[in-house]
């Protein structure tokens, strides 16, 4: 990064270090705080949306739509996280494969499945085998923004179902004797007042899902904890122009500072979103 | 009329035999291993394998691309196409070979050491360090010995350096050049011959890019620069 960087052996003391953390290696770690805290942007709405939608599955009049809803909270719910990531992420990817090879090339003979292999036609292929790494990174985000969706997703479900019960059924007959539809009455008086109801149990699983950044290395996008561990190991003089002994307790050290943060700035918002809430609503903690 | 379907025929078939012959060949590597496979200061796959893959790609006429992938799922992500090639320093052993192919060897088989904080560990009784997935796991569990697996070879390291455990047993290749620049740590003088040499792991279904790949081995093989790079990074005897 520096033109006294050239040699970094001569180097000590603060320079060293000013040339140590500007290599190429180090910018890797300083994005993935970037693409994680993307993933939890853009993950955290996705969750939410999809959480939405199976509270109302479950919660609807409809038993097959009920049935889909409360299945799928149940069966996310209770397969472990790691097997979720280690294969439904696969089956997804193929799954994309399969449609794109049925749809692309409708005249190929071999089989798709070779024994353990998986051979789609290489139209077919996501992302394509010759497009650059990026793409292929991009493609890695996205799967991965979809399974934690659909994790995070089934929790969400499950604290808002809890949230539109416990909405005072008083309520909801008020708005019904007012002549609102069943619609309106979703609409304008169950949805506005579940968050109060809702908001704890969503922070939680916020709290949560900015822990499990961790299980993005499984999909092969590289994030904070695989490059601290990566930098923090030991390092021989033989293969690096920074040798260094096991630092990874420094590197770790980094991540527990911006976690704590983070979640402490996550805490504050939380509890001011809170009490906006709370304001003129019939619950115990709020202004009747 | 006929003429002109023809050509188009003719033209949608070199079209595809073009974008065939752009295909880019993934190989898929640790990237944590050295001197087999590491990342360098600017980030980049380094080591040995990263310079005879890039021969081998160059003799057998691909384009190849590198990425790393976690140890413990990098057959998985063969297998489901997410790269075309494990250059990671495997072994080749009956039991992967089941799963995936493999490629002639490219390095002769490294004998595997133990490295401990001190030479009189007695090894029926210690607990043992190995990567997951590893031969040298294989190995130690089958001695009967207490083992305990990590997911990186780094962290084998670190368990015998804050004696989580007394010895690790990995690549000779792998735990010399740490022995050597750490006054702590050493090789027992006990050896395991373990695995038959380490060679490019294939999916079975891709019998056409093994013998490009296999003939490209041959050939580095032959001209003596298989060799030149196994002495410069010691990763074992030359051929």
């Amino acid at each position: 990064m520096f033109a006294y960087c050239a040699d970094p052996d001569t180097l000590s003391g603060f320079k060293w270090l000013s040339c140590y953390l500007t290599t190429g290696k180090h910018f890797g770690f300083y994005w993935s705080f970037l693409t994680v805290l993307t993933l939890l942007a853009v993950t955290a709405p996705a969750a939410l949306a999809l959480g939405f939608l199976g509270a109302r599955a479950a919660r609807s009049r409809h038993f097959a739509l009920r049935g889909l809803g409360k299945t799928y909270i149940a069966i996310v719910r209770g397969v472990p996280d790691i097997v979720f990531f280690m294969f439904f992420v696969i089956a997804l990817d193929q799954g994309f494969e399969w449609i794109r090879h049925q749809w692309l090339c409708p005249n190929w003979t071999e089989a798709i499945r070779q024994g353990n292999d998986f051979r789609v036609c290489p139209s077919a292929k996501l992302p394509l085998g010759n497009s650059p790494q990026w793409i292929h990174e991009v493609y890695g985000f996205f799967l991965a923004v979809i399974t934690f969706a659909i994790v995070f997703g089934a929790f969400a479900a499950n604290v808002l179902f809890g949230a539109m019960t416990a909405v005072p059924k008083a309520q909801l007959e008020t708005a019904a004797a007012y002549g609102m539809s069943r619609k309106q009455t979703f609409w304008r008086i169950l949805v506005p007042q579940m968050w109060v109801y809702a908001v704890p149990g969503l922070s939680n699983l916020w709290m949560i899902l900015i822990k499990a950044t961790p299980l993005l290395f499984l999909l092969g996008v590289e994030d904070i904890v695989y490059w601290a561990r990566e930098l923090g190991g030991s390092k021989q003089a033989k293969f690096t122009a920074y040798p260094h002994g096991d630092w990874r307790l420094w590197y770790f050290l980094v991540l527990l500072v911006f976690y704590l943060s983070f979640t402490k700035l996550s805490e504050w918002v939380l509890s001011r979103l809170m009490v906006r809430l709370r304001r003129g609503q019939a619950t115990v903690g709020g202004s009747a | 009329m006929k003429k002109t379907l023809l050509a188009m025929v003719l033209l949608a078939v070199s079209g595809v035999t073009l974008a065939a012959d752009d295909a880019v060949v993934r190989l898929g590597t640790e990237g944590a291993y050295p001197p087999w496979n590491f990342l360098n200061d600017a980030g980049e796959v380094d080591g040995f394998e990263r310079e005879l893959g890039d021969e081998l790609c160059k003799r057998a006429g691909l384009t190849c691309e590198w990425v790393t992938n976690d140890w413990d799922s990098i057959i998985p992500n063969l297998v489901s196409g997410n790269y075309d090639v494990i250059m990671a320093g495997m072994s080749i052993t009956a039991e992967r070979d089941e799963v995936i192919d493999f490629t002639q060897n490219y390095s002769q088989p490294d004998p595997s050491s133990y490295m401990a904080m001190s030479a009189d560990v007695d090894l029926a009784d210690a607990v043992v360090a190995a990567q997951s997935n590893t031969i040298q796991a294989a190995f130690v569990a089958e001695q009967g010995w207490t083992l305990v697996e990590f997911a990186t070879p780094e962290e084998t390291i670190a368990a015998v350096k804050n004696g989580e455990a007394d010895a690790v047993l990995a690549d000779q290749s792998f735990v010399k050049p740490i022995a050597d620049e750490d006054a702590d740590l050493m090789l027992l003088e006990r050896e395991e011959l373990i695995g038959g040499g380490v060679g490019l792991g294939i999916r079975e279904s891709d019998g056409e890019l093994r013998e490009k790949l296999d003939a490209a081995i041959a050939s580095v093989k032959a001209d003596g620069t298989l060799n030149e790079l196994i002495t410069k990074w010691e990763v074992g005897a030359t051929f």
